[in-house]
């Protein structure tokens, strides 16, 4: 607890025990009417305070100033009607601080247990200063030091291995705590726990840049993309108080108005009394805090499990994905190519194989990778020259003087040299040399092992549609597909015709459906940001990624798209709960007020209640798996 | 340019109340108030200067929370 909520409780415990105190005490008349004021201003005189600025202010109708003029017009008529009950008003205004001091526990509470879960700030960096550790602050450190990581420690910047070797557990990052062994060359993320071993690092970005401030970043700036479910409560304070003020006027003036032009009895008092029992009732705070309440704690619990999803409108738009489309390659498969075959026409394949991988020797297309992995030997750059890197086709180059092509059937077409046409499963990468045709590479990419699972799972949940885009060659498509049992298929698309393909299914589904874009984040930005949803996936330590997406898939396993989805609609379920259960609680008790049968006293309760059962639902959000 | 400020407000009426206000005060090109994360980020119009427009900003806040106070 904090000091302003030591202080509530101290006047609620004072207020408790003063009521009680006179309602023993045999005190009478004036003296009776003020020791309960000054009990009543104990327990009341913040929000009497507020309500008087408030309206100062140009504030009229806030809660404060509901609260105000229902108590003291409780008050008031304790006095004109000499019924002596006096406790009604401070009843009333006990409980509402009660349901205040709940509220500001249970919101400070969930709001820690967030920043648990999203636990990644580093307190230090560990910097070695003549022959001396010193702990520094991580945002003094600049690009390029030489930090040291305990085993135990927190990585505190992005940085790359210098010196030592260990294991770092992610889970921070990835929600998944499968250690990574990394030793000298390899670049680290912040945010990961080093395991094992003493860790050098040279780092490779400022405090501000490195992974683990920028996806706290993301997660704090997440309030700033609001949902419509947000918007419409908060348009919907904006007109529902003024509503309910007007309402009780009337029902302070009309029924007696009418009641007299009838001829009958006006019963003023007792209209009034209901007028202000309706002020109570009406308080709006279950409802708005409540529902962005949800949100935080569904992004917050999300985030936990490696699933960033920038802002409630997303987690709401993730709810009613109806379309997934799925890029192929690194995301529903490896994205690693092994060699299954090397046709030659005329060379040894072994040179065919260095042709290849040294043009490919700037290209991170992840084919190009796969070759010079398999090439396997270190690269000479100076050997190739001219390098031009065509997106969808291939590259050119010239190496050792000769004028070499790779790519796929397009790029061969391109430059009119004829190929062997491909029967095989896989993708071909095809060569000429000085163009003339020399053969071609058979590449497979592998499924990931749990994307067949990561399917079904999606289907399970109710998605109409998932296709799968590649610019792989049919082939190749087409055995994934089988093995996935995705039915729909796009091949040979280059990044642009990816967007045209997603632009088509956007049209073609229903309304109030939303499309989702499943890509890893390299070179489908456009893609990303079309879709109704961007997942970029195994975004850890991918700047491009993060930027790019709506939603971002630390891990790179595809069974995370599923329960992100999952995730989303347990929020959103409890969202509608909130908003059903809140309004209907509360629009049924102004009716019941209205006809007169509740009084005062359950109005508070019921104020007070529906918003500790929609706040405790609310948390709830935190823990859906 | 764009800062983040932490805000202390108590009710999420308030900061959505906050941020509509905040949102008007001269030299102020974008804003949100996070009731959950009792951030405030505030994006400034060319020129300004943060702690002067930000004074006026705590100022509007005030007038709908008058306990509420940021941090800049």
């Amino acid at each position: 607890m904090n000091r302003k909520q030591r202080k509530r409780l101290t006047r609620i415990l004072l207020t408790a025990g003063a009521a009680i105190l006179l309602a023993v005490l045999p005190v009478t008349g004036l003296l009776r009417l003020a020791a309960y004021l000054a009990v009543y201003l104990l327990i009341g005189y913040d929000v009497l305070r507020k309500a008087l600025l408030g309206i100062r202010n140009g504030r009229v109708f806030d809660e404060n100033f509901l609260m105000a003029v229902a108590t003291l017009g409780a008050f008031v008529l304790a006095v004109l009607t000499k019924s002596g009950d006096y406790n009604e008003a401070i009843a009333v205004m006990l409980f509402y601080q009660i349901g205040e001091l709940f509220q500001s526990i249970a919101v400070g509470k969930s709001r820690k247990n967030i920043a648990a879960l999203m636990d990644l700030r580093p307190d230090h960096a560990n910097i070695e200063k003549m022959g001396q550790l010193c702990r520094v602050d991580p945002e003094e450190v600049a690009v390029g030091s030489i930090i040291v990581v305990q085993p135990g420690e927190k990585l505190p910047l992005d940085g790359v291995v210098v010196e030592g070797s260990s294991a770092l557990n992610t889970a921070p990052l990835t929600g998944e705590s499968l250690p990574k062994d990394v030793t000298v060359g390899d670049s680290v993320v912040s945010g990961c726990v080093n395991l094992t071993g003493v860790l050098k690092l040279r780092t490779t970005k400022e405090f501000g840049e490195s992974t683990a401030a920028k996806i706290l970043e993301l997660v704090e700036s997440a309030a700033s993309r609001k949902s419509k479910a947000e918007n419409f409560i908060s348009r919907f304070a904006r007109v529902y108080t003024p509503a309910v003020c007007a309402a009780a006027l009337a029902l302070a003036v009309l029924p007696p108005v009418a009641a007299l032009m009838l001829g009958n009895a006006p019963m003023w008092l007792t209209w009034l009394y209901r007028a202000l029992t309706f002020l109570v009732i009406s308080c709006p705070c279950a409802l708005v805090i409540s529902i962005p309440l949800t949100f935080f704690a569904g992004i917050g619990g999300a985030g936990s499990r490696g699933i960033l999803i920038k802002g409630s409108a997303y987690l709401e738009a993730l709810a009613q994905t109806k379309y997934l489309v799925f890029d192929k390659t690194g995301t529903l498969t490896q994205g690693s190519f092994t060699v299954e075959q090397i046709r030659s026409v005329s060379m040894p394949e072994e040179k065919l194989l260095e042709y290849a991988a040294l043009a490919e020797c700037a290209s991170s297309h992840p084919i190009s990778r796969s070759l010079q992995r398999a090439w396997g030997k270190p690269f000479d750059r100076s050997r190739v020259t001219k390098i031009r890197e065509t997106g969808g086709h291939g590259v050119t180059a010239v190496v050792d003087g000769d004028q070499v092509a790779v790519g796929n059937e397009k790029q061969m077409a391109a430059l009119g040299i004829p190929v062997f046409s491909d029967t095989k499963k896989g993708t071909a990468v095809h060569v000429a040399v000085n163009g003339n045709y020399a053969g071609q590479i058979l590449l497979r990419d592998l499924p990931k092992p749990r994307a067949a699972a990561a399917v079904k799972a999606l289907q399970a949940q109710g998605i109409q549609k998932i296709v799968m885009l590649t610019g792989d060659s049919p082939a190749a498509a087409q055995t994934v597909a089988q093995e996935l049992g995705i039915s729909h298929v796009h091949s040979r698309l280059l990044p642009a015709d990816k967007v045209e393909r997603v632009e088509a299914l956007l049209a073609e589904k229903e309304n109030g459906t939303k499309l989702a874009f499943v890509g890893d984040g390299i070179n489908d930005a456009p893609v990303l940001s079309r879709a109704d949803i961007g997942i970029a996936m195994g975004a850890l330590g991918s700047d491009a990624a993060i930027e790019a997406a709506d939603v971002v898939l630390m891990d790179d396993d595809p069974m995370q798209v599923s329960r992100a989805i999952g995730i989303a609609r347990g929020c959103m379920k409890i969202v509608y709960q909130n908003t059903v259960f809140s309004l209907g609680v509360k629009f049924l008790f102004l009716a019941l007020c209205a006809v007169g049968i509740t009084n005062m006293w359950f109005a508070i309760f019921a104020d007070v209640g529906v918003m500790v059962i929609a706040v405790v639902n609310a948390i709830r959000a935190l823990k859906i798996k | 340019m764009k800062k983040t400020y932490s805000i202390e407000v108590d009710c999420a009426n308030c900061a959505n109340l906050m941020e509509e206000a905040a949102r008007k005060v001269a030299g102020v090109a974008a804003v949100t108030v996070s009731f959950m994360t009792q951030k405030m980020t505030v994006e400034f119009c060319p020129g300004q200067e943060p702690k002067r427009v930000m004074q006026a900003v705590l100022k509007v806040c005030r007038k709908i929370e008058p306990d509420c106070d940021i941090d800049f």
